[in-house]
């Protein structure tokens, strides 16, 4: 279904994918990796939005040359909703449904699908966080695309609705669909993914499962760490090393931690003169929950 | 393509900027017929043909600014706002998004432009009679291609230029150039370097205003005499090619940047 070979892609001279190459068939995969490990320009190379070195097919459409029909089988949700707020929520997605040929019944489905029906009168800069995410989700669904392409699909959201998005993709990956979606949190990872590739500067270094990732712990939490003056993407780094599964984003370290070590990344960052200044215990994540 | 050009059309014809801009320009050619109108006395003969005159000079101002500012944010604005990654991901190349949207904007400026026209038209026939309303015609047709050469000179502009405000800022100066710079340049050059007058007609119709000023008085006369030895030179070198050349030099301006615009979309390797 989704073919990467050799992608790479350089801003000037940074290199953000460097020769990605996988390939997979059925199931959800996830990209892992902290801010700028690549997995955006990965997912926009593999939807031909931007122009990159190697080759990607999706259903066996090479992205660039058929780039059109390609995306026609690809429902793809950003990280940013960037919608135009003027636009009401009905004409917003009957402009999307035209475009990739949908009729209007269909796309009212789609819309009743993520509970929006009912809101078409609203304008698009009136809608939470949460409805504009079903909102991007309902657009992804529309046509029935055989492949879903989620970027953060959840990092806008509160718990209420993080669940709502993973239930409606899990119910997409029991339909038959291929999924596949960066994000940050355990608790998708577990939930979603079949498979796991963890990017770090472009380029993967484990092809995994979510077990892969914690394999000898039940339970998992998250924490978020406040550093003191220590930039965060350096202690990042030597987390990683020391084989914790970290995500940086400005506002913190979120460090996936079995439940009865949460002070062990702290103690790791001591070593390295790294004080921290806050702790946050996030969500707790059951890892007998994960796909594989 | 057709649904981008749709939905683009609808924007812009909701969008306040247009509004004003297409208000602005149906009051001012309504007042520029009414000063024709009063100062033509009891001869009828005012009506078009006077207008017509009249509002070259405002067509001139006006719609190269409305055209220059509504085509740079474009693309430029859809990239900033990060909806053009949206579009892109959808299936639709980015020649047929760009004109998509080069469709929809041409459609909205015509209607703005017509409906100035119109208001204008309505009231020198119910003064005047319709005397003289073939010029009036034709300068309603060559405002619209004027407008279309600017508006695919603001396309250029809108992407090549990473952020709506240098877009914006690019075709002011564009406009201010086109508008007045040029002229004074001209002027400044055939003095310093003592041009003839076939380079002079040469460099003047490369500007596309003049090109459309000199196509809307040639309708009017049948000849650019009245533009003084330039003009003589044209009307009597060129003859009947002359409408041609003028109308072929709107053309290109028209081909030329939206052709640019769609290769440097088509081979952009960032958004």
């Amino acid at each position: 279904m989704i073919e990467a070979r050799s992608i790479t892609k350089r801003f000037g001279r940074t290199t953000a994918v460097d020769g990605i190459s996988f390939c997979h068939e059925r199931g959800a995969i996830a990209l892992w990796g902290s801010n700028g490990a690549g997995k955006t320009t990965l997912i926009r190379c593999l939807l031909g939005i931007l122009r990159c070195g190697g080759s990607a097919r999706i259903c066996g459409i090479d992205v660039r040359r058929r780039g059109r029909l390609a995306r026609a089988l690809v429902g793809y949700v950003p990280q940013e909703l960037a919608f135009h707020d003027d636009a009401r929520l009905g004409r917003a997605i009957a402009f999307f449904a035209s475009l990739r040929r949908v009729s209007h019944e269909d796309a009212a489905r789609a819309l009743a699908l993520v509970s929006l029906n009912g809101h078409e009168t609203k304008r698009v800069r009136d809608l939470s966080g949460g409805m504009k995410q079903r909102l991007a989700l309902a657009i992804a669904m529309l046509g029935d695309p055989p492949v879903i392409v989620l970027d953060e699909p959840t990092s806008n959201l509160d718990s209420e609705g993080r669940h709502e998005v993973v239930h409606t993709l899990r119910s997409l990956k029991q339909q038959g669909k291929t999924i596949l979606f960066a994000s940050h949190r355990p608790d998708e990872i577990i939930s979603l993914a079949d498979r796991v590739l963890v990017l770090e500067r472009g380029r993967i270094v484990r092809d995994t499962t979510p077990i892969g990732l914690w394999p000898h712990e039940r339970a998992v939490k998250t924490i978020r760490l406040h550093l003191v003056g220590t930039p965060e993407p350096e202690a990042a780094r030597i987390l990683l090393r020391e084989g914790f599964a970290v995500h940086c984003n400005g506002s913190g370290l979120c460090v996936a931690v079995p439940r009865d070590r949460k002070a062990s990344p702290i103690s790791v960052l001591a070593r390295h003169e790294i004080e921290v200044r806050d702790l946050e215990v996030l969500e707790e994540v059951d890892t007998s929950e994960a796909s594989s | 393509m057709l649904c981008v050009a749709r939905r683009e059309f609808v924007d812009a014809i909701a969008g306040k900027w247009f509004l004003l801009c297409s208000l602005t320009f149906a009051l001012l050619a309504l007042a520029i017929s009414f000063v024709s109108l009063s100062t033509a006395g009891s001869h009828a003969f005012a009506g078009f043909s006077k207008t017509t005159a009249g509002l070259l000079n405002l067509v001139m101002l006006v719609v190269p600014l409305m055209a220059l500012t509504s085509g740079s944010a474009s693309i430029a604005a859809e990239r900033e706002r990060g909806t053009l990654l949206y579009l892109l991901a959808q299936p639709i190349s980015r020649v047929e998004l760009l004109l998509g949207k080069y469709l929809g904007l041409s459609g909205a400026l015509i209607c703005s432009i017509c409906v100035g026209f119109a208001i204008s038209a309505i009231v020198l026939a119910w003064h005047a009679g319709s005397a003289g309303a073939g010029s009036y015609a034709l300068l309603v047709a060559n405002t619209i291609v004027l407008a279309l050469a600017m508006l695919s000179t603001a396309f250029l502009v809108s992407v090549l230029a990473r952020r709506a405000s240098i877009a914006s800022g690019i075709s002011i100066f564009l406009w201010l150039t086109l508008v007045f710079l040029s002229d004074l340049g001209l002027m400044a050059g055939t003095i310093l370097f003592k041009l003839r007058v076939q380079e002079v007609f040469a460099l003047a119709i490369v500007n596309p205003m003049q090109a459309f000023k000199m196509g809307v008085i040639h309708a009017m006369n049948d000849s650019l005499d009245v533009l003084g030895p330039v003009g003589a030179y044209a009307t009597h070198t060129l003859g009947n090619a002359l409408p041609l050349i003028l109308a072929g030099v709107l053309v290109i301006w028209i081909a030329l940047p939206l052709l640019l615009a769609s290769l440097c979309f088509a081979r952009r390797s960032t958004l």
